[in-house]
């Protein structure tokens, strides 16, 4: 329930649209992309940024957090280019890989381009040329309908990938898709990008946000992922720790087809004020979502996990697991709603979040939702906030391990709760690697 | 399946229109002129003839809440309340504040009798057979209370239970230390609402060390076309003192709707214990969703005191829409709030109802079960939050929340907000919904219950940990009142 909060716009807001209406005529896209663009600009006018008077964003106030406009990031630089590569892992023989920095494909740090079964263009190329079902499947006119954060991405749009795996691919080699921010001076980011898996198509993806430098940042990017019917995607996200200057929301907007498997699997590490929003819709029957996700926030840290599974078709099955550890004076919120619709029957949702609060000033806002019009469903959720159980540590430390160690030991299999749903055991093992790193971090 | 179907069916047929509390009593009211504004505020004041400060907090209130706005957040819609259509005050014409029984309003005693609500104190007294059990009453009628029961008797322990308008009269210093302290006059649209035009309700006050010796209750009656009722009542426990207070309501049929908008304040002093149960039974309008009440209540309590409790018991199945949250502020160290609710819709209901446990003192903890059953068109939604200040060390919650579908044109939602800023604070919250198990019902059926007796056994144990947390004259009635409301559903 967006209620709908006359007030007076900001200078930042109308900075943005007015922005928008200069930039419009310079954003790829021909008249259809134009009208999507105008839309999404207008419903941000009337609305404006969302504050915490807007329910689904109760604890986050982006409004408060974006107090000005940033450039637009222009395309990286030769230094920029040369900064990201020396993040990047070396790739391995065949994988495909699509790099974005400042949200720019970025085709020399890229790899495994051109094979006959996955196919990348760019989201300028797709908008420009005017493809009409994947300009369709971009648009995601069923997901996050009134949120003005994403809105924003819709009307600026640009930069960004669009992957397309074949009908029945099976890839033995990760996709990855990793975008950097080189954060040397300020700058606004607005990329989306799309995988779309064809019938039956089998496949790893994974997902890296990592941003050098700690200049002002207002990152607002998009991932739509589109599971056609019978296709099995398991997805990797990883956002590595940030600066305090970043202002991030990502979008994932998630369309799941009959009888597909799509299982999404998530570190996040915190920085600044972060926003994740998954927007998760079942157009058919019989498939299976799964969304994990392990978040590890210290200092002053805001990271705010949003989700909203839409269950628009019968027999669908969908599971939650959200794990937070929240250090020192940092703020995790987690708010995951399930709507059933009236003719969903044989829905089977199931949601968890579970919380340790490690530090004296740290806090967790959870707000699990159920909005059920069906009545052949079994659904529920669970959520739990506490500190360290002391039991275990005593055990532990009973038994000569120190409470350092023995704190660490428990965090771990906390988090590593969340990442074991990951199947593929390179992934595995380096977001555990991530998170020991973190672990680490914090005895320091 | 075919049960849903049966369901479905006689869902269709039956529900709502069952509501035996529909009757209107006639009888002549004094009522003051449509409408509100500053007059009306000072002409309810003046029938009470109040003091001087009762006034001006009523018209400080009134200023108050014309600049403010309706709240819309709720999951509930109904069309625009004009709040200058109503009758902000009405009551029964012949009853000056009787002295005793006697001198109320045949007509009136007649209308409790058909509530089944136990007026006649001396055969109770006495011992007369049938005459209902021991418990105090204050009836409220409208704007006004028109009888409470067993004074003298209570007033022997320093108990003292009268009407909130007989108490700013006669106990000014108690009403001028508590009134608002809990629900601020600024706290919400419709608790700032009440404030200033609020009738009448029930005033409670509990000696320190005193364990009352006999459940009270208000029996609240709307009765009068066009009118709000806006009832006010207040509770304090002092130290070590123990009450239970009940309260139940009814209002006729009719098919305009009409607005009840009420404040509670429960305010538990050290050691002190209240136990609060309410039966809600307002009309809740028939099976197309004309008329009925729309409830809009703000209920509150305060465990002031150190290792003081406070719970609310509610049983959930009238009106047409509900708003309400009976919340604990858990103020003192090791105090303890407690939540137990049905709620029940059918027909066209919309129900927006949970509670809110504020934890602020140490070593505080907090339970709250919450069963919501939808059946019909109907829309039931647990709202709750569960807070942990910075120092409330220790903080320990949980909650559970079940629903139940009956038929699928019916919702039934979840909305808790959890937020704990103490990393000590223990929190835990399960919720589930579901439709009744084919397993269970194919158990029950297998011994010869037929579907609806099987669905009705099941319902009941759905409820049942609510249901025992009720005092006895209130769970039987509460068990007669679930079967009613579903009547056709679950039979």
């Amino acid at each position: 329930m967006n209620a709908v909060v006359k007030r007076a716009r900001t200078e930042v807001e109308s900075a943005l649209s007015g922005a928008f209406d200069a930039l419009a005529p310079q954003l790829p896209g021909q008249a259809r992309v134009r009208a999507l663009r105008a839309d999404a600009a207008a419903l941000f006018a009337s609305q404006g940024l969302p504050t915490r008077r807007v329910e689904a964003w109760h604890y986050s106030d982006l409004r408060a957090q974006m107090k000005d406009v940033l450039p637009l990031a222009g395309r990286p630089d030769a230094g920029a280019i040369a900064q990201a590569q020396a993040v990047l892992q070396p790739v391995r023989e065949g994988q495909v890989r699509a790099v974005l920095v400042d949200g720019y494909f970025i085709e020399e740090l890229s790899a495994g381009l051109v094979t006959s079964d996955i196919t990348l263009r760019t989201l300028d190329d797709v908008l420009e040329t005017g493809d009409k079902v994947a300009i369709d499947i971009l648009s995601a006119k069923n997901l996050g309908k009134g949120d003005t954060a994403l809105a924003l991405n819709t009307a600026f749009m640009r930069g960004g990938v669009v992957i397309d795996v074949e009908p029945g691919y099976h890839a033995a080699l990760p996709i990855e898709l990793v975008s950097i921010t080189i954060a040397d001076a300020p700058k606004a980011i607005f990329s989306r990008s799309m995988v779309r898996a064809g019938a039956g198509a089998t496949f790893t993806l994974v997902e890296k946000h990592i941003t050098l430098g700690d200049a002002r940042v207002q990152k607002n990017d998009a991932l739509v992922l589109f599971a056609s019917g019978r296709s099995q995607v398991e997805h990797s996200f990883h956002r590595a720790r940030t600066g305090d200057n970043e202002v991030h929301v990502h979008s994932l907007l998630t369309i799941v087809w009959e009888e597909a498997k799509l299982n999404s699997v998530a570190l996040v590490e915190g920085g600044g004020f972060l926003r994740r929003q998954i927007f998760a819709r079942f157009e058919a029957e019989g498939a299976e979502l799964s969304l994990a996700s392990a978040t590890l926030l210290r200092g002053k840290d805001h990271a705010d996990t949003t989700l909203v599974v839409d269950h628009a078709n019968p027999g669908n099955t969908s599971r939650e697991y959200f794990k937070h550890i929240v250090d020192e004076s940092a703020t995790g919120v987690f708010q995951g709603k399930v709507v059933v619709a009236q003719h969903a029957q044989k829905t089977d949702g199931v949601m968890k979040s579970q919380t340790i609060l490690l530090g004296d000033d740290a806090a967790m806002y959870n707000k699990p939702e159920l909005e059920i019009f069906a009545d052949d469903v079994t659904c529920g959720h669970g959520a739990t906030v506490g500190a360290l159980d002391p039991a275990q540590l005593f055990y532990a430390m009973s038994r000569g391990i120190p409470r350092a160690d023995a704190e660490t030991l428990l965090l771990e299999a906390f988090a590593g709760d969340a990442i074991e749903r990951l199947s593929d055991e390179s992934l595995r093992e380096a977001m555990l690697q991530r998170v020991r790193d973190w672990l680490k971090g914090r005895v320091a | 399946m075919a049960a849903v179907q049966e369901t479905v069916d006689t869902v269709k047929s039956v529900d709502v229109d069952a509501y035996k509390y529909g009757f209107v009593t006639d009888i002549e009211s004094d009522k003051a002129p449509k409408g509100l504004n500053e007059d009306i505020v000072r002409f309810i004041s003046a029938k009470k003839n109040e003091p001087v400060w009762m006034t001006q907090w009523r018209l400080d209130a009134y200023r108050l809440w014309l600049t403010m706005t309706e709240p819309k957040w709720a999951r509930v819609e109904y069309p625009k309340i004009d709040y200058q259509d109503l009758y902000y005050y009405s009551a029964p014409k012949s009853t000056p504040g009787p002295k005793s029984l006697d001198e109320v309003d045949p007509e009136l005693l007649r209308t409790y009798e058909k509530l089944g609500i136990p007026l006649r104190e001396r055969e109770i007294l006495l011992g007369i057979e049938g005459a209902g059990t021991r418990v105090a009453v204050d009836a409220v009628f409208d704007s006004v209370s028109v009888a409470t029961t067993f004074k003298a008797e209570l007033a022997k322990s320093g108990v003292i239970f009268c009407p909130i308008s007989e108490a700013v009269h006669s106990h000014p210093e108690l009403v001028k230390k508590y009134l608002g302290s809990v629900v601020p006059v600024s706290d919400n649209y419709f608790a700032t609402l009440n404030s200033a035009v609020f009738s009448d309700g029930s005033f409670v006050y509990i000696p320190p060390g005193v364990r009352c010796p006999m459940e009270l209750s208000t029996y609240f009656r709307i009765n009068e076309k066009n009118t709000g009722q806006f009832e006010r009542t207040l509770i304090i426990a002092d130290k070590g003192s123990y009450v239970s207070y009940l309260e139940g309501c009814t209002a006729p049929m009719r098919d305009e709707n009409q607005l009840h908008a009420a404040v509670v304040e429960l305010i538990a002093l050290e050691d002190a214990e209240i136990k609060y149960s309410t039966v809600q039974n307002w009309y809740p309008g028939d099976s197309e969703g004309k008329g009925g009440i729309y409830n809009f209540v703000t209920k509150r309590g305060d465990c002031r005191g150190d290792r003081s409790k406070i719970s609310w018991t509610q049983v959930e199945t009238g009106s047409a829409i509900t708003w309400k949250y009976p919340s604990c502020i858990l103020r003192g160290d090791h105090s303890r709030g407690e939540f137990y609710s049905i709620a029940i819709s059918n027909g066209r209901q919309q129900v927006d109802s949970g509670t809110k446990m504020m934890h602020l003192g140490k070593n505080t903890s907090s339970r709250i079960i919450s069963k919501g059953i939808s059946a019909g068109r109907s829309n039931n939604t647990y709202r709750g939050q569960v807070f942990a200040h910075r120092k409330a060390d220790n903080a320990r919650n949980f909650t559970n929340c079940d629903s139940l579908l009956i038929g699928d044109r019916c919702g039934a939602h979840t909305i808790p907000y959890l937020d704990s800023r103490n990393r000590s604070a223990v929190f835990e919250h399960e919720a589930t919904t579901s439709k009744i198990a084919e397993d269970q019902l194919f158990y029950c059926r297998q011994r010869g219950l037929d579907a609806e007796e099987a669905t009705a056994l099941i319902v009941n144990g759905f409820v049942r940990d609510v249901l025992q947390q009720l005092p006895m004259e209130f769970a039987v009635e509460a068990q007669k009142l679930i079967a009613v409301s579903l009547e056709g559903s679950v039979g």
